[in-house]
């Protein structure tokens, strides 16, 4: 392998098109007789539908058809929920509401039209009459007997009780030595909003039979078996396709309502079919993330070891469960314990239904606010003791190195914590950061800094654990002319997939780079696969490939080995050739593509053509850790909070092409500030969306950001032969804590102690309103 | 998105335009650059039966220099303002003012007479008119009338503007010896419009006493207003930073704040206590220069 | 109503509804789609082009605002004999985008940033950016490919 490519800064294969506008993106196809949906959405939080009027609509010029929920009832299937949680309820979620709307944006009827201008205009002639009811929007009165029902004939607003418990609590409670501190943390909800919005074409072939779909997802294959069973269409006549997806962030891993009903018109009218969301119809009705209420008691000992920790969580369903909704507050009991060897541990999650847009995954989803938790706590009690954040943390972490189940019951594979640590601390100069600070704040200038040590779970994952299964498919097909065509069963979205693909093949095979083309996101093209989230296309999808490729290699060292007259395992490929490594026998590698293909003289039992296919089910998820540093500034006079440095550590094992991982990490750590910062999707008393417009709902700007100086440490899993580990969620995950303890760390000589996120000016005014802490 | 059908004309002189929009009143809306009227048309929360693109009036574009003062045409863009030579040297609030609206694209086509006309609570314009006590020009059928900056705003998102009037000219004077101006501005983080912006424009007598002060505020109230109750602590007296404080501490007197989820009634006070302070500094400083 | 546009370089003449947006117009009748559309508040900037030279967004005209107006989009960057404009090189040397879904209105308001500021500071490119939201790279990897560009055009931009 002379040409080195994994490693490698390597230029993307994906840019070419995308930086000349020449990418397609789900709007961006033009498809002959194509029909426009508009859908109508309630304005209410909650509310019976009394009638629907559409004379008025359907009288408008252009339109072929308008349907309401009673004209799908039992004619599309509802949206399904995949997770698994014991007595989990699943409320009934129909692709247009019948009888009661639930949220705001639920979509209430939908108008079929010649043309977009014609669909809006006459979906506005649509008249509805509702009889508003009280909305369940607070979760702490959601619970309470005398609230509102979201669902009444589900009894109560609890989807579902989740308890994880391990460890030894007896010896916590026999230390008399043990405080405890309570602590009520808030993780407000946000909009994952994509750049691009969601949007679908389904075009149905009445003559062929068959309904093809193209939609902005991350999860063709899974979307095409749900279309299929909604609709009622043999599945083998339904192909998706995900073409260029402009960003997804997790809101994309789902089945929306809009989906199946494009599917359902298009088959009405055997023509095809888009609907394209507006900014507006993505805050209120795509997937909205987070949104928890963690209490906790925290256990700890005065030297600062933290001997137990016991959380409740709230967790917001919204009013209707979307694919994974219900599951993903039960990944932060399982990360809550983050990097630390607490040992006893116990939480209690309660779903709750409200009537807001469901949530469900998030870039992070569940773990972020995991390690929210976990990384506050550590400050907290570094607070109470007086110790540095770096102390606690070196004191809590397991010794490196070790393979340790945690009091949850995980077990993660690979660590040094300590590394990672020490790698940030140096590359801030954190003990120089905090002279600075101490200088600053005789002057009245307020630096904070704040750390995160994280450790998250990627590489979703062993399908004993996953809901719908947690393998992923790999394909490898050389072509004739000795070409490589890789068909991958993920869907990436941005992550750049094609280019460190392709970089494996290459390599691997010993073929030009550009030699290499990777395809996915084609149902039809592809063979069967799970998609992108999760951090687990590389780790996963990426081994599948080069687990195919180790086959094609061993049938090419075969076919070569038979006419060299060696031995297979004396072949190695490189430089476009499959020889001996001393070159002392050798082919081209187009010439044992030939023999593949001409089947001349194939050895017996090798079959003719070169294409293999590798199913990988990963024995583990990942465990990618890091230590993050956030330098910011509070002005004194106003609160407002300006990032001045960050410094992101990450080991998310092998890396393949650094350029993309630091594009990863930049990304996450752009969503994680956010969050700490200015993001905020706000619902009023009456569940009406206050940020409903990208005028409200704050997106990080360029100017708004820092410079991230960003390393990494490279431990290899053991988990797949490339050691990967996942990255996607990383910077998300490590910053939002990090940037939170350094806000804090700034307020000390006010004396806070906890601020619930985002940090807006004004909340932090308010401590700086109230003077210096007195000494205590 | 989509806005609702509405029957489109493109006049191509002011006389024509008035001649439109008199006829048409209320029905029609005179479209500038369109950078408040068209989305406001998208999400549908306006409808006008009319529109009048004003956009092919170049005798509107202009930015001169006429006996102490300057006269800047309704159709100036923000990006105009902003890069004008003329008014970076003889009136520099207005082209501090300019870059500190919206991004670089909204301010291609932003215009000055459609920001005022549009009379938005955060809007950045309206401090800078009031602080400079600029008059501005309305023309209609009829004829055409000055009115003062203080006449002009008279609520939220209304103005002094009647129906078939089109604001045409805004006439500031030169920032006379002695004298520095300012404008600072707390932005949204998601619109990045004025959660408060302060214009000051402030003159010197020679003995480094305040001889005049002007003071415009907006984003705190309904409309923006002149923090009367700020320039009269500081008119003749000399700056001292304890004075300026304390006068500042004025800014949101007798004005209702707004509230909205970023910002509480009594944060928008606190704000424009401290932008108006901040700005006097500035201005000040300049006026030292 | 008839409108006549020049699409890079390219001149057109098309009867449009007065009500059509400018973005619509060329991404739905001059079946231009490399500009996007990511909000109806005029605030992502995804439809950025040019227009006379200058960066506007295209959501928030009307088509027939830009009657007699010459349209620069993303697809009019690159050079007739396939030449890479520095920006779309500088964006992909860079990693300057991930979904790419922002790009083509990140690089037309870079254009006009070069344009008038041919070497911009750091902090001036974040703040000529402030009308143009990225959700994939952290902007980073954008700033980065912007300095690329300037650095090759050596102070132009044509
Ligand atoms: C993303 C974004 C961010 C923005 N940020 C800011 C900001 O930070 N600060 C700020 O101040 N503004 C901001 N704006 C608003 C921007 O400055 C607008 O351009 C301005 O408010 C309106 O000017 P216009 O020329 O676009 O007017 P138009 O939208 O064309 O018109 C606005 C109103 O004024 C009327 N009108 C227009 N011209 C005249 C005239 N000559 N005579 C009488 N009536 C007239 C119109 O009928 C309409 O009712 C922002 C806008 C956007 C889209
Ligand atoms: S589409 Fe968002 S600014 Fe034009
Ligand atoms: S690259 Fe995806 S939004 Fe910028």
């Amino acid at each position: 392998m002379s040409v080195k490519l994994l490693g490698e800064r390597i230029k993307r294969k994906e840019d070419p098109r995308l930086i000349q506008g020449r990418g397609h993106y789900v709007d961006d196809l033009p498809l002959c007789n194509m029909l426009y949906l508009a859908f109508v959405r309630s304005p209410h939080a909650h509310a019976q539908i009394k009638s629907i009027q559409l004379e008025e609509a359907r009288k408008m010029p252009g339109v072929g058809a308008i349907y309401t929920g009673k004209d799908l009832d039992g004619r599309l299937g509802l949206i399904p929920c995949a997770a698994g949680i014991e007595g989990l309820k699943i409320p009934d979620h129909p692709c247009l509401a019948l009888g009661r709307v639930r949220y705001v944006g639920e979509p209430v009827a939908v108008v079929v039209a010649n043309n977009r201008y014609q669909a809006a205009d006459a979906a506005a002639k649509v008249e509805v009459d509702y009889n508003a009811l009280p909305a369940v929007v607070d979760m702490d009165r959601a619970v309470a007997p005398s609230s509102p029902l979201v669902h009444e004939s589900l009894g109560d607003n609890m989807a579902f009780v989740a308890k994880l418990e391990g460890g030894d609590w007896k010896a916590v409670e026999a230390d008399a030595s043990v405080k405890v501190l309570k602590q009520r943390l808030v993780n407000q909800r946000l909009a994952p909003l994509s750049m691009e919005t969601r949007g679908v074409v389904a075009s149905y072939s009445p003559g062929e039979d068959t309904l093809t779909v193209w939609s902005s997802t991350q999860i063709p294959h899974l979307l095409k078996t749900q279309l299929a069973v909604m609709t009622g269409t043999d599945e083998a006549r339904v192909r998706v396709i995900a073409p260029e997806v402009g960003g997804a962030f997790g809101s994309k891993l789902n089945v929306y309502a809009e989906e199946g009903v494009a599917c359902f018109v298009s088959r009405q009218f055997g023509q095809p079919v888009k609907w394209i969301e507006s900014r507006r119809e993505n805050l209120m009705a795509t997937i909205h993330g987070r949104d928890q209420i963690d209490d906790l008691e925290i256990y700890y000992r005065p030297d600062g070891k933290v001997v137990g920790l016991k959380c409740r969580i709230l967790a917001d369903l919204g009013a209707y469960h979307q694919l994974l909704t219900p599951a993903i507050p039960t990944l932060t009991a399982l990360m809550i314990l983050g990097s630390y060897n607490i040992p006893a541990v116990f939480v209690e999650t309660k779903g709750l239904f409200t009537n807001k847009m469901a949530t469900d995954a998030y870039r992070g989803a569940g773990r972020p606010e995991a390690t929210y938790i976990i990384e506050r706590v550590m400050d907290l009690v570094a607070l109470e003791l007086k110790l540095d954040p770096v102390e606690i943390r070196l004191k809590n972490f397991p010794p490196p190195g070790k393979d340790i189940v945690l009091a949850t019951g995980v077990s993660y594979d690979t660590d040094n914590y300590q590394k990672t640590l020490k790698k940030v601390l140096t590359l801030s100069s954190y003990k120089k950061l905090r002279r600075e600070q101490a200088r600053l704040r005789k002057k009245g200038k307020y630096l904070g800094i704040g750390l995160s040590t994280y450790v998250e779970i990627c590489a979703m994952g062993p399908s004993s654990r996953m809901p719908a299964g947690g393998w992923e498919s790999g394909t490898v097909r050389v072509e004739p002319t000795g070409k490589v065509t890789v068909l991958s069963g993920t869907s990436p979205h941005g992550q750049g997939e094609e280019t460190s693909f392709a970089q494996i093949v290459a390599e691997e095979l010993g073929v030009p780079y550009d030699d290499v083309t990777v395809y996915h996101g084609d149902t039809n093209q592809v063979p069967m696969g799970i998609g992108t989230f999760g951090s687990r296309t590389t780790a996963v999808g990426g081994t599948a490939i080069y687990l195919a490729t180790q086959r094609i290699k061993r049938k090419m060292a075969r076919l070569a080995a038979h006419k060299l007259g060696v031995k297979p395992g004396e072949m190695v490929f490189r430089d476009g050739k499959v020889e001996r490594e001393d070159g002392s026998k050798s082919m081209k590698f187009a010439e044992v593509v030939g023999e593949a293909y001409f089947a001349k003289q194939l050895p017996s039992g090798v079959e003719p053509g070169l294409v293999e296919n590798f199913v990988f089910e990963p024995p583990n998820y990942t465990y990618p850790f890091g230590a993050h540093v956030a330098v910011v500034e509070v002005d004194g006079e106003t609160g407002e909070v300006s990032l001045r440095n960050y410094y992101a550590v990450d080991d998310c094992g092998r890396i393949l092409n650094p350029m993309l991982v630091d594009g990863q990490i930049h990304g996450g750590l752009a969503q994680g500030i956010g969050q700490a910062l200015w993001e905020e999707h706000v619902y009023d008393e009456n569940g009406q969306l206050l940020t409903g417009t990208l005028m409200d709902c704050a997106v990080p700007k360029a100017h708004q950001l820092c410079w991230f100086e960003t390393a990494n440490t490279e431990t290899r899993t053991p988990v797949n032969p490339l050691g990967v580990k996942g990255v996607g969620e990383a910077g998300t995950i490590g910053s939002t804590p990090a940037i939170v303890n350094a806000v804090i760390d700034a307020l000390q000589p006010f004396g806070a102690r906890h601020l619930d996120m985002p940090l807006k000016p004004e909340k932090v005014w308010r401590i700086l309103k109230q003077g210096p802490a007195q000494a205590a | 998105m989509i806005p609702e059908p509405f029957e489109y004309h493109a006049p191509h002189s002011l006389a024509e335009a008035t001649r439109l929009a008199s006829e048409l009143g209320e029905q029609a809306k005179l479209l500038a650059g369109g950078h408040s009227l068209l989305p406001m048309m998208k999400l549908r929360l306006a409808a006008p039966r009319h529109v009048i693109d004003l956009g092919h009036l170049q005798e509107l574009r202009y930015i001169r220099e006429a006996e102490e003062k300057i006269e800047i045409g309704a159709l100036a863009t923000h990006f105009q303002i902003e890069s004008s030579a003329l008014l970076n040297e003889k009136c520099p609030l207005l082209a501090d003012t300019a870059r500190e609206i919206g991004d670089p694209q909204v301010r291609n086509r932003g215009t000055l007479g459609g920001s005022l006309a549009h009379a938005d609570p955060a809007g950045d314009w309206p401090a800078a008119m009031l602080a400079l006590d600029a008059e501005l020009q309305a023309v209609s059928a009829q004829g055409e009338r000055w009115i003062a900056a203080r006449d002009f705003f008279v609520g939220l998102m209304s103005t002094a503007l009647a129906p078939g009037e089109i604001l045409a000219t805004i006439r500031v004077p030169t920032l006379p010896a002695r004298s520095g101006d300012a404008y600072f501005k707390f932005r949204h983080p998601a619109s990045g419009f004025a959660v408060v912006g302060a214009a000051v424009r402030v003159k010197l007598s020679e003995a480094g006493h305040i001889e005049q002060v002007a003071i415009g505020v907006t984003g705190v109230g309904a409309k923006a207003y002149r923090a009367a109750d700020v320039e009269r602590e500081l008119v003749g007296k000399s700056p001292t930073a304890r004075r300026l404080v304390e006068a500042a501490a004025h800014a949101a007197d007798g004005v209702e704040p707004n509230a909205d989820l970023f910002a509480s009634a009594e944060y928008r006070h606190h704000l424009a206590a401290v932008y108006v302070r901040q700005a006097l500094e500035r201005a000040l400083e300049k006026a030292r220069a | 109503m008839n409108i006549r546009v020049r699409i890079n370089g390219a001149a057109r003449e098309d009867e449009v509804e007065p009500r059509l947006l400018l973005v619509h117009y060329l991404r739905d009748v001059a079946g231009l789609t490399g500009t996007h559309i990511g909000c109806e508040t005029s605030i992502c900037g995804a439809c950025t082009v040019l227009m006379n030279g200058e960066a506007v967004k295209s959501c928030t005209l009307l088509a027939v605002q830009a009657d007699g107006a010459e349209i620069t989009t993303i697809e009019g960057l690159t050079a007739e004999d396939g030449r890479l404009h520095p920006l779309q090189q500088g964006f992909w040397e860079e990693h300057g985008l991930q979904c790419g879904f922002c790009t083509p209105g990140m690089i037309l308001a870079a254009h006009q940033l070069l344009s008038r500021n041919p070497r911009p500071s750091r902090s001036e490119i974040r703040r000529a950016l402030e009308g143009n939201l990225c959700r994939c790279t952290g902007y980073q990897h954008i700033v980065k490919a912007i300095e690329w560009a300037a650095e090759k055009m050596g102070g132009s931009t044509s």
